[in-house]
């Protein structure tokens, strides 16, 4: 407990420099299964990308003329985005219901959501063939306000500032800066506010990307209400994450929880399962009303729809059940259980209607290439890097240094 | 504030009169010009496979002269390096040559779905590509209903390719490469409304040798291109399941949302966060058990 508050004493003493300069430095033990397994990964990713760039997209992707967008799409950003969810969802409960039951979790959830945008969005450049270009719908060579990708790709930039200044707090409270937390403190409602609309827009919008490609997606998952679903989708799929990453968490970084927010967590667990039954059972309704409207049982008893049933039954309705039994008997194993079923079935829904039922009827399928995956995982381990990184220096899980004042 | 009766027609009328003048104000052209889209009419009753357009396409876009010819049972697909195929499909009336390559739509949902207007619908008809905004997203590939756009996979400067419609030549007084070297006048270029008047004459004038429909005319919402056939078009490889209004129109209910969402959405959340204010003081409370 004492090294927590120890940073802003120490850094009187020093310069801001030197104490960066000291945080830039790692901590902790160098060889845990983890590092082992992610640092080789992350090397063969990086050389990787490396040829990317030198001999194009094609070079390391199966990406075809017929599907343009594989894993790197439809898993980083699409899937990636839909789990980053649970910021806006969280940050609604605490700032906007006043839900303070929630409030020692708002700042993990933050940071994660944060380091999810940044490096999804970092994983599309990688997808970009000219990224040189990103900057034109900002800069205005070429405004395409026609385009579902131009609000999305807005709202990433906007929701990631959004979501700075949202934790900027924990940057001002690890640099000692006072005055500056309290002018960024000053922010956070309004920042709260813009988030979550900007996230409303741009997790359905991620849907209504997918409006265009009518006859290429079949039929099971293409609908006009796709951004509904996934707007529902990203809230259950978002506090499936916070559940998740909550739990590994609290075992990895248990020495950095007092003790009052580890009791706590069980019932924020409970609460949390309770909103992601709810909002699971408002999607299964929704899907079902897609169903009956699209009249789309002339397609059951094909592969897909199996597929279709697999995914509806054994990754919505059983997932919904279990955080309804787990809410109701207290079981906090179960709703971790439920939490990566959950995860699992957002997974093959986005992958579903972005990689596996786009052109479900070509030729030849996509099938992404490992090198595609050892990217993928390349920017999950670096993203897992960073998030320990910022962990264990700034009082992100631990209580806020004395001078901040009220809790974080 | 009170508005009585007198005071409400005023404004009433007032408004009506703004609307009746502004709107027509607006529906003067400042250009006396109107331009019509040109198009292109392609009658594969008359296409002999000779590849003519495929060779001249290839010499006005410098890219390699084809080096397979049409066959039966084999699909030739453009690419980044053939901006136009001509397939051969067998069919109720024989062999029935069809030339491919992008339609330009008269609404693009390649247009509609670039982020940085390089996929560009010109005033005159063709659909251009403008390698100076394009960042290389591939989503005018993911819209595109018939998967024109290509991309150059295996290049670190990528390009996105597809027929321009020979929009340069266009512009300096000159017809499409292919139309002009079409040796059989199965390629006719004109403006749109002539050729489907032209079109449309020619099933008339012939109702046994043609399939009494123009593919183009309203597929995906019309396009420049416009086909003839012998045969009902799904006997030639076309889609025929395409929906016959504008795909970009697809995506504007959830365009049109996002102003209201984004007006709306914090209203409403400041007023959830007003109204549960106190639910704050009550937690502290409850914290203590």
């Amino acid at each position: 407990m004492n090294n927590t508050i120890s940073f802003p004493l120490e850094k009187r003493s020093k310069s801001r420099w030197q104490f960066l300069l000291g945080e830039l430095k790692p901590k902790g033990k160098m060889f845990t299964w983890f590092n082992i397994i992610s640092l080789p990964i992350m090397l063969l990713g990086l050389v990787l990308i490396v040829i990317r760039f030198w001999k194009g997209i094609g070079s390391i992707t199966n990406l075809t003329q017929e599907v343009p967008w594989g894993l790197w799409i439809g898993f980083d950003v699409v899937t990636g985005v839909a789990f980053a969810g649970g910021a806006y969802v969280v940050t609604f409960m605490v700032y906007i219901l006043n839900m303070q039951k929630y409030h020692s979790i708002v700042r993990v959830t933050v940071l994660n959501g944060f380091l999810a945008y940044v490096f999804y969005a970092g994983a599309l450049l990688l997808d970009l063939g000219r990224p040189w270009n990103v900057i034109n719908p900002i800069i205005g060579n070429g405004f395409g306000t026609s385009s579902v990708l131009f609000l999305v790709a807005w709202h990433f930039l906007l929701y990631m500032i959004a979501q700075l200044i949202e934790f900027s707090p924990a940057i001002a409270e690890w640099l000692g800066a006072r005055r500056a937390r309290r002018i960024l403190s000053g922010m956070t409602l309004a920042a709260v506010i813009f988030g979550i609309t900007l996230s409303t827009l741009h997790q359905s919008g991620l849907g209504a990307l997918y409006l265009m490609a009518k006859e290429k997606i079949h039929p099971l998952w293409y609908s006009e209400f796709i951004p509904i679903l996934f707007f529902v989708s990203s809230i259950f799929a978002g506090l499936s994450m916070v559940i998740f990453e909550g739990s590994i968490t609290h075992k990895v970084f248990s020495d950095q929880i007092s003790k009052k927010n580890h009791h706590a967590h069980s019932n924020i667990l409970n609460g949390l399962s309770k909103i992601c039954a709810g909002t699971m059972f408002a999607y299964f309704f929704l899907q079902l009303i897609v169903f009956v409207h699209g009249k789309r049982w002339e397609y059951l008893g094909t592969t897909m729809g199996n597929w279709y049933l697999i995914e509806m039954l054994g990754f919505v309705l059983l997932p919904m059940m279990l955080y309804f039994y787990s809410y109701r008997s207290n079981n906090v194993f179960l709703i971790k259980v439920a939490s990566v079923v959950t995860m699992l079935g957002i997974i093959v829904n986005r992958l579903n209607v972005t990689v596996i039922g786009f052109r479900w009827d070509a030729a030849t399928h996509y099938v992404p290439s490992w090198m595609e995956i050892v990217v993928t995982l390349a920017v999950i381990f670096t993203e897992i890097w960073i998030f320990r990184w910022v962990i264990n220096r700034m009082p992100v899980l631990r209580e806020s240094p004395s001078w901040a004042g009220e809790k974080h | 504030m009170s508005i009585n009766r007198r005071n409400f027609f005023k404004v009433i009328g007032a408004t009506g009169a703004t609307f009746a003048l502004g709107k027509d104000a607006k529906a003067k052209p400042t250009n006396e010009e109107v331009t019509e889209f040109k198009a292109i009419l392609y009658d594969s009753t008359r296409c002999v496979g000779c590849q003519s357009c495929e060779f001249s396409c290839a010499e006005a876009n410098n890219l390699p002269e084809p080096t397979d010819y049409p066959e039966v049972g084999k699909i030739r697909k453009t690419d980044e390096t053939r901006r136009t195929v001509v397939n051969a499909y067998e069919t109720s009336k024989g062999e029935v040559y069809v030339k491919r390559q992008c339609m330009h739509c008269n609404e693009p949902a390649c247009a509609a779905a670039c982020l940085t207007r390089a996929m560009h619908k010109t005033s005159g008809g063709p659909v251009i590509w403008r390698e100076d905004k394009c960042m290389g997203c591939r989503y005018c590939m993911v819209s595109c209903p018939f998967d024109v756009p290509k991309f150059e996979y295996h290049s670190a400067n990528p390009e996105i390719t597809k027929c321009t419609m020979c929009a340069e030549r266009q512009q300096n007084g000159q017809i499409p490469a292919c139309v002009e070297n079409c040796p059989a006048e199965a390629l006719v270029f004109g403006t749109r409304r002539e050729l489907i008047a032209e079109a449309r004459k020619r099933i008339a004038e012939n109702p046994e040798l043609y399939y009494d429909h123009i593919y183009g005319e309203t597929e995906a919402g019309g396009s420049s291109f416009l086909y003839l056939s012998p045969v009902p078009f799904e006997e030639i490889g076309f889609n025929t399941g395409l929906q016959k209004s504008s795909y970009p129109a697809l995506t504007k209910g959830f365009l049109y949302s996002v102003p209201a969402v984004f007006v709306l959405w914090p209203m409403i959340l400041l007023g959830i966060q007003d109204a549960t204010k106190n639910n704050q003081k009550n937690a502290d409370h409850t914290d203590e058990k």
